[in-house]
Formats: C-alpha cells, structure tokens, sequence
C-alpha cells in the first residue's frame, strides 16, 4: 500500500491528516470567539459537544488523526535522519527562501503536542471527561475565566500559540505542495492565503485569552461594553 | 586583473568508503582571483605530489558547469558560495584573504564516499535506469511541427530538462532527498506528448527506486531549489506528487 511503503505517500497521509487538523482549529477557533460575545451561546456549544454520541466520534477521530500525524512524523524523521546518513557536515549555512519553520517541524510539533496535554488536562478532562464518567461537567465560561485569569496559564499558551503558528505558516503550503496542488504561481498564492489564514486563526485565538485574562485582571468595564460574553 | 590572496583550506579526507575520515589543513599563498576553485585543487595536488604525498580525490570534468560531475560541499554549499553555479564555476576571487575555507564531500546515506571528496553517485544512474526514460521507437526524423506543443510546456520542459544529474539537492536537503532529482528527470518528459504516453509507470517506477536506495523523503524546506546550479524549481517536486499520486489512485 502506497500510503505505508512510499515516500509520497507518507507525505500524503502527514498533509491530510495535518490538514484535517487546520480544519479543526478553524472551528474551535470560531466556537472560542463565542465566548467573547455571549455565555450563554458558549454554554450552548459546551453542552452540544458534550458527551453526545456525535461529539465522542468526533473526539474520537480528532484523537486518530492526531495519533497518525504524530506517529507518521516520528517514523518519517527518524528514516529521514537515516538517510542523512552518520556523517554530519562541519559547516553548515541556511540557504536564502528557506523558513526556521521548515527545518524544525518536528520541534514545533512537539511543543504543540505539549501544549495541547496542558490544554486537555485544563478542559476536556474536567468537561467532556468527567460527563463521560457520568460526572457533572465543570461550566465552560467559568472554566475560561479561571483558567485565564491565571498569567501563568496565559503566557504557556501564547508560547504554544506562537509554536502552532510556525509549525502551521509552514505546513499549509507543505501539505498543498504534498499533494500536487501546487505549481510555479500557485506556490506563491497558497503561500501568502496560509500565513493569512493562519495567522488570522492564532489572533482568534489569541484574542479571546488576552481579552479575559485582561478582564480578569484589570476589570476594565469597555471589555464588558464591547464583549457581551464578559458582562 | 584580480588580487592574489592567501588562505587556509580545510579538506575532508578519507582513504576509502569504510575508513574514519579528517578534516587536513592546507595554507595556500598568493592565488591569484582568476584561478577557479578547481584549478586551485590542481595547484594543491601538484604541490602535494612532489612533496609525495596523497593528492586529494575530487570529481570534475567538463568545468564549464553542465556535466554534473564537480561536487564540492564548499563552507556550508553545494558548489560553493554562488547561486546557479557548479563548483567548476567558482572563482578564487569570490573568497578573501586571510579566510578559512572548508571543503567537505556530498554527506548522504545515498552517497557513500569512495575517497576524499569523491561519492558514489550511481544511485541517480540506477533512478534514471528504473524509467527515466521514453521507449518508444520514435523512428526517423519526424516533421518539426507534426505534433504541436504549447510553448509553456516546451519552456517548463526545458527548465526541468536542465538538471545536470550533480546531486546537490540531496547534499543540501536535511533530509537526504533526491526529490529534487527525481522530479526534475520525471518533469522533463511527462509534459511532453512523448513522455506522456509512459508517465504512470516512470513516475511509480523512479520514486519506488529513489526510496529503495535509502534517499530520504521531501518536508519542503526548499533547500535544494536553492543551492541547485540549474535552479530547478519545486513546482517539479509539486508535480511528481501530483503524478505520483494520481498513477496510485489510477491503479
């Protein structure tokens, strides 16, 4: 199978499952903003995706595509060194055109994976986990709020966001690049429409813990004037 | 009239594929700008044979950039420090005096070093062998424009048909990929009416080859578009993917 034994094909299963994963950011990112402009709407989308049969599925296949983008980045790094060989060159120079984020997806990928265990034992453990067991989940907002309110917190997942923007500023273009859809223009166009989008997606991100750790912290009340969720 | 000037080269040798290898310091005086990097090796070699020692092993033929046999690691380049350049195309002026200049052979799984600086290339042979190739019998000499094609294609063609086989994608790639390669030799003839006919089958037939030879795979750090001496493009990489892929899903 081409997808197990080839080269491209393991690049192809790393660009659309990394892909896939882009596309759930996306949503979070949107459902997040929720919580900017109304509770009550956020406590809606916290109890739609609660323990409900269509949202463990999707837990269940985010879960899977994040075990193959994982464990095919770990076999295709460790058979890349391979290939490098043992000897190392004593000098060596980056080439103009090549990104930071290109060299050290791996890095990147690690640190985005250490910040999402923080980032599961912070939410989902204490919602859709605890509804599982039969628990009652802890509410959402309050969740956001304390979480936030915490600068220690708020500055783990800044780091983590500026990690997944590196690490995603690059892997758009790789993956459209992997799978063939790309050429001499278009490698400039998908270029510049993925460090947009994905810069645009880690603001939305980012906003929402600025905005409410700001809040908690200062109470400034044109937060609350601007941001209905906060009042 | 260029400057002379005096530096210090630091040469990778290796007595044979198995042996340890070291880096040999090397002082050479008052070389004047307009000796190219090779001519420079030359001077050195001399120099080293009647003082009866080794002479340094490097490959080179044609020096005029378009054989793809010179293949120096030049401080921290394939081909040294130019862009859209072979080895054979660097001159002495580029460096300055007083500078250390490092010379290591290509690093790769793929390249085993025979000796010094020289690598066994014959892996790119071996891709080229598996269908880098059209077999058709094309007959005598047809009408030139019996079968038209869009000029795009002929220039894209073109560009791709310009690798020269040197293997320096694979020197610069972290990765060890000849992706590079490969896309360039499988570019050249799938956008020909030609190359068509068998483009299934080369492009399965040549990447099954380059991960059978223990080359790694491409995480698009663009490295080897960059240090390439013909500038071949990753848009060739784009496209072997996309015939790749589409040959598989047409199985």
């Amino acid at each position: 199978m081409w997808l197990f034994n080839s080269s491209v094909g393991k690049k192809v299963v790393m660009s659309i499952t990394g892909l896939g994963l882009v596309l759930f950011l996306t949503f979070h990112m949107t459902m997040n903003c929720v919580a900017l402009f109304s509770a009550e709407g956020y406590r809606f989308i916290c109890e739609f995706l609660g323990a409900n049969w269509y949202a463990i599925v999707g837990t269940i296949g985010l879960a899977l595509l994040m075990v193959i983008h994982i464990a095919y980045a770990t076999w295709l790094t460790l058979s890349n060194k391979k290939a490098r060989g043992n000897e190392r060159y004593a000098v060596t120079a980056r080439p103009k055109g090549v990104e930071f984020a290109s060299r050290n997806m791996f890095v990147l990928g690690l640190i985005v994976f250490l910040g999402l265990v923080l980032h599961l034992c912070n939410f989902w453990a204490k919602m859709q986990l605890v509804e599982l067991r039969g628990g009652i989940p802890e509410d959402g907002v309050d969740l956001i709020r304390y979480t936030f309110s915490k600068w220690y917190f708020v500055l783990l997942y800044l780091i983590w966001f500026g990690a997944i923007w590196f690490h995603l500023t690059h892997g758009f273009w790789s993956a459209i690049q992997t799978i063939g859809m790309s050429n001499r223009k278009w490698f400039v166009r998908w270029k510049w429409i993925g460090y947009i989008f994905v810069t645009l997606l880690m603001l939305g991100f980012v906003g929402v813990v600025v905005t409410f750790f700001c809040y908690e912290t200062f109470h400034w009340p044109f937060l609350a004037s601007i941001f209905g969720g906060l009042a | 009239m260029d400057k002379n000037i005096s530096f210090t080269l630091r040469v990778w040798r290796q007595r044979g594929p198995k042996e340890k290898g070291e880096f040999k310091q090397y002082f050479m005086e008052d070389i004047p700008g307009d000796t190219s990097f090779l001519e420079m090796l030359d001077i050195l070699n001399e120099k080293l044979i009647n003082r009866n020692e080794e002479p340094i092993v490097f490959d080179h033929d044609c020096r005029e950039g378009i054989c793809g046999m010179c293949s120096l690691y030049i401080n921290g380049h394939p081909h040294g420090p130019a862009t859209g350049a072979t080895t054979c195309q660097i001159y002495m002026r580029r460096f300055q005096d007083g500078d250390v200049i490092t010379v290591e052979p290509w690093r790769s799984a793929g390249f085993p070093v025979i000796r010094d600086l020289m690598v066994d290339r014959r892996a790119f042979d071996k891709i080229m062998a598996a269908g880098g190739y059209v077999s058709v019998n094309t007959g005598g000499v047809p009408d030139a424009n019996a079968i038209p094609i869009p000029k795009a294609a002929a220039d894209e063609a073109m560009d791709a048909a310009a690798c020269i086989g040197c293997g320096a994608c694979v020197a610069a790639c972290k990765n060890g990929s000849a992706m590079l390669f490969v896309s360039a030799k499988v570019s050249q003839l799938a956008l020909l009416p030609q190359g068509k006919v068998e483009a299934k089958r080369r492009v399965k037939a040549m990447l099954a080859k380059m991960d059978e030879l223990g080359f790694g795979a491409c995480t698009n750090t663009r490295a080897c578009e960059a240090e390439c001496p013909k500038c071949v493009s990753i848009s060739n990489i784009a496209r072997l993917n996309r015939q790749f892929i589409g040959a598989k899903l047409s199985d």
